[in-house]
């Protein structure tokens, strides 16, 4: 009883202060996020108080199976419905930032609706809130299952996502409200940033804690990746972020870093998010679900060891080829670009053991959709991971930077790679978690397959040609010694390829559309889709359990 | 067990001895193409950087066996272009503009380099056709606030429309008649219905003729007794269909209201001669160029 008195009374305290600071708030922003902040608090002081079973009657709602026992899942499923979830608003606020910018009518006239606004909304939406839920929560699912061991610190796991969903609705409401720091992919204010940190250190702790606690004598080679994630991404995100606010009651800070030198931090950090938040993070997914789904050994153990060490060791140095040909010193660009070049073949490794993993299983990738999904994007994955090298030579990049190149290959990454992946480990999921037979449609597992695929075809192939065209005709001298072309002519021939792209999006969206739906009927256990037969890898409920039955 | 070699049966692969979650891990070699190509790109940077700057020391950084630095390959191509382009622009600069009509390919290549420079500092505000918006003058048709022969329009671009603390800009200050008080709002009213006649939009009423008197107490001194404009003090004609701000009721009140004061900024402190000359020829060269006035004065004749 005491210890109740007390949690609750420091979630009643925590929502007091945050109501104290949003009275005292120096910006309307600040008092915002103050008010949103207290109320979170205020709702678990209450349900914390009421005692009732929330987990339960969640599982009730959400209709998840009981706890065995066995596994620490019911984060993983709230994980798995949030990635949906956030997968959908990312790319919805794709689309219309695509279309804003064929038609800018549709800014609206309002600076909450703006171009500038929204497209860090978007940004964050599908890389943060999309990408991270779909890591910390397929993280929590690999390292149990190949540590036999279930999540250290069970309470610690459930702030982790909660915490993590916490920050994601202030960095979007803040962007939208106009709060930002301007560096890209780390635009939340001082405060959101310290509240990351914190539930970042919570989710190392309850990783590393299940990693320590293995019933396994070896790491498994996801885990190194997971781990290498959380770990760097921690280090970016504090280095980058170091910064002075101007008032403690207000959301305005200044960077410790200036001029060359902020330019080359942030793009430090920028391009290891890349490198560590979307390449090995999703790796970590691709070494589990992709041996699980085609029930094949992975390929190469020794190729893994050396393309992660080879691999981790290189991205860190290559983020300066961001800024070539800028006031970077040269030498300093030299660096960006010669490990982007060693970087090839590091990247090529995990394409490569995700690949060959499927010898003497090829015919699965005729017969069985979400193989499919997975061996698309491992083909998108090695195309970006050419392309990026390719770009960062300088006599390249001097044509390609600052065009819709740029964007069109980090779609073809994002898009591809990470989308694709990520989708098939929901498909893989869904069923093992909620104990259903299998999906609900593997037909529609095969729509959402094609849909992506085309429109991920649309967007890159339109954004090289945008691109190339861009680079062409900003540079383009006429025999007289002129410049041929003014700004706005560029921008008027890129009209017809920025339809194409927001075709592509809307392509991808329906699929993504569709597989919601084909989760939702998993999860709601409706009877399955009647349909033609499609292969998919076998599921043995009672093999998967730790070594050693744990209490829960 | 672990002594015991296990062959995976599709591959005929030896299986490492560790299994995660029913994850087994093949003995396989790292694929030789990969390792060279790794080696390869390893190479290829150790001769990047003996190649160009790379190595930081304590107050510099290696400079790279071939003497190369983005500045300097900057400022030779940069010097390229200026060569290129010198005997053209020396030409221009040396000939004042009312003789550039007399030669006709030095006025060709003005107008050519005066689009090309007009599509980088112009287009802002004038739009890239030069058709202008409410408030930036269309640079297509023959009405001029200060005057379409080259050197007003040379003169114009050089001092600008009230730039601030530049004395030689081109300055007109329509006063605000109704914010300032200096008329009633039904004088405005009035002679905003005189405006409208004298445009040709309206038929005339008893508020107009009341108007054509606050007109010709107020107005005609800058605009002229018939609305025709000024050109020495840049008051635009108010007979024309071709309005600056807009010529429906509400904008005209609103203009003779508040007034307005548009800016456009003088280029001399910004651009050198020959490219305010080309300029010139090329707004000139728009559709809407006048010959100079002693010529017109001549054809008058």
């Amino acid at each position: 009883m005491e210890q109740l008195v007390w949690k609750t009374g420091g979630w009643f305290a925590l929502a007091t202060l945050a109501f104290l600071a949003m009275l005292g708030a120096a910006d309307f922003g600040f008092a915002v996020h103050m008010a949103i902040v207290c109320a979170a608090a205020l709702a678990v002081a209450v349900l914390t108080m009421r005692r009732a079973d929330y987990e339960g009657i969640a599982r009730g709602w959400l209709k998840m199976p009981a706890d065995q026992g066995v596994y620490d899942d019911d984060p993983i499923r709230w994980g798995v419905i949030a990635t949906v979830f956030w997968g959908l608003a990312g790319l919805l606020a794709g689309l219309y930032i695509a279309l804003q910018l064929a038609f800018p009518a549709l800014n609206l006239g309002l600076e909450y609706t703006s171009f500038g606004r929204l497209r860090p909304l978007h940004t964050s939406a599908v890389i943060f809130a999309f990408g991270g839920n779909a890591l910390i929560a397929t993280s929590f699912y690999v390292v149990q299952r190949t540590c036999r061991a279930r999540l250290a610190f069970p309470a610690l796991a459930r702030f982790v996502f909660w915490g993590y969903q916490l920050f994601i609705v202030l960095a979007a409401t803040g962007y939208l409200l106009g709060i930002t720091e301007g560096r890209e992919y780390a635009e939340p204010e001082w405060y959101v940033d310290l509240w990351l940190t914190i539930v970042w250190v919570a989710y190392l702790l309850v990783f590393g804690g299940t990693v320590l606690r293995r019933r396994e004598p070896h790491i498994y080679v996801a885990n190194w990746f997971y781990l290498s994630f959380i770990l760097t991404i921690a280090m970016l995100h504090i280095v980058n972020n170091l910064s002075m606010p101007v008032s403690w009651l207000g959301s305005k800070s200044y960077s410790a870093f200036a001029g060359v030198q902020d330019a080359l931090t942030q793009w430090w950090y920028g391009h290891n998010a890349v490198g560590f938040f979307l390449t090995a993070g999703f790796l970590a997914m691709m070494y589990y679900f992709v041996p699980k789904q085609a029930e094949r050994p992975v390929y190469s153990y020794r190729l893994s060891i050396i393309h992660f060490w080879s691999l981790i060791f290189l991205y860190i140095w290559a983020g300066p080829h961001h800024l070539h040909y800028t006031a970077l010193p040269d030498w300093a660009q030299t660096f960006g670009m010669v490990f982007s070049i060693m970087l090839w073949m590091p990247s090529w490794g995990g394409m490569i053991n995700g690949l060959m993993t499927l010898n003497g299983a090829w015919d699965r990738i005729r017969t069985d959709p979400i193989i499919r999904m997975m061996v698309m994007a491992l083909a998108f994955y090695g195309m970006s991971t050419f392309e990026g090298p390719m770009m960062s030579v300088k006599t390249v990049n001097s044509l390609s930077h600052y065009t819709d190149w740029t964007i069109g290959h980090v779609h073809s990454g994002a898009l591809g790679w990470n989308g694709l992946i990520t989708f098939a480990c929901l498909y893989y999921l869904t069923p093992r978690l909620w104990k259903r037979e299998r999906l609900y449609s593997l037909r529609l597992v095969n729509w959402h397959f094609w849909l992506a695929t085309v429109g991920i075809v649309l967007y890159a192939a339109s954004m090289w040609v945008a691109g190339i065209m861009e680079g062409l005709m900003w540079r383009e001298y006429g025999a007289d010694g002129y410049l041929v072309y003014a700004f706005s002519e560029v921008v008027k021939a890129t009209f017809p390829l920025y339809l194409i792209r927001a075709a592509g999006g809307l392509l991808y969206l329906t699929g993504a559309v569709i597989m919601a739906w084909n989760i939702g009927r998993t999860i709601a256990g409706s009877p399955l889709r009647e349909e033609k037969p499609m292969n998919d890898a076998a599921y043995d409920a009672a093999a998967d359990r730790p070594l050693i039955a744990q209490p829960a | 067990m672990a002594d015991e070699k296990r062959i995976d049966a599709a591959t005929g692969t030896e299986i490492k001895h560790h299994e995660w979650d029913g994850i087994q891990e093949l003995d396989t070699p790292l694929p030789r193409w990969w390792l060279w190509t790794f080696y390869a790109t390893i190479l290829f940077a150790i001769g990047y950087m003996i190649a160009y700057p790379a190595w930081p020391l304590i107050d510099r950084a290696t400079g790279g066996v071939l003497g190369w630095s983005s500045r300097g390959t900057l400022e030779k191509e940069l010097a390229a272009r200026e060569r290129q382009i010198a005997p053209v622009r020396q030409a221009i600069a040396a000939t004042p503009i009312t003789a550039l009509p007399g030669q006709r390919q030095l006025m060709q290549q003005a107008i050519e380099g005066g689009r090309a420079a007009f599509r980088v500092h112009c287009v802002q505000c004038h739009g890239s056709g030069a058709a202008g918006s409410k408030g930036y003058p269309n640079l297509n048709d023959d009405d001029w606030l200060w005057g379409g022969d080259l050197a007003t329009i040379e003169k114009t671009i050089t001092d600008g429309v009230r730039n601030p603390d530049h004395a030689a800009t081109r300055q007109s200050q329509m006063p605000a008649f109704g914010k300032d008080q200096l008329l009633s709002a039904a004088q405005v009213d009035d002679v905003v219905a005189h405006v409208r006649v004298i445009s040709g939009q309206d038929k005339a009423s008893a508020a107009s003729r009341r108007g054509a008197t606050v007109f010709a107490d107020n107005c005609a001194v800058c605009h002229g007794p018939a609305g025709k404009g000024n050109r020495t003090v840049g008051a635009p004609n108010l007979t024309d269909a071709i309005w600056l701000y807009g010529g429906d009721r509400e904008t005209i009140h609103e203009t003779v209201w508040n007034s307005r004061h548009g800016v456009m900024p003088r280029w001399d402190d910004k651009l050198d001669k020959a490219t305010i000359r080309m300029l010139a020829a090329y707004v000139h060269s728009l559709g809407g160029g006048e010959a100079a006035p002693a010529a017109r004065a001549d054809a008058g004749h």
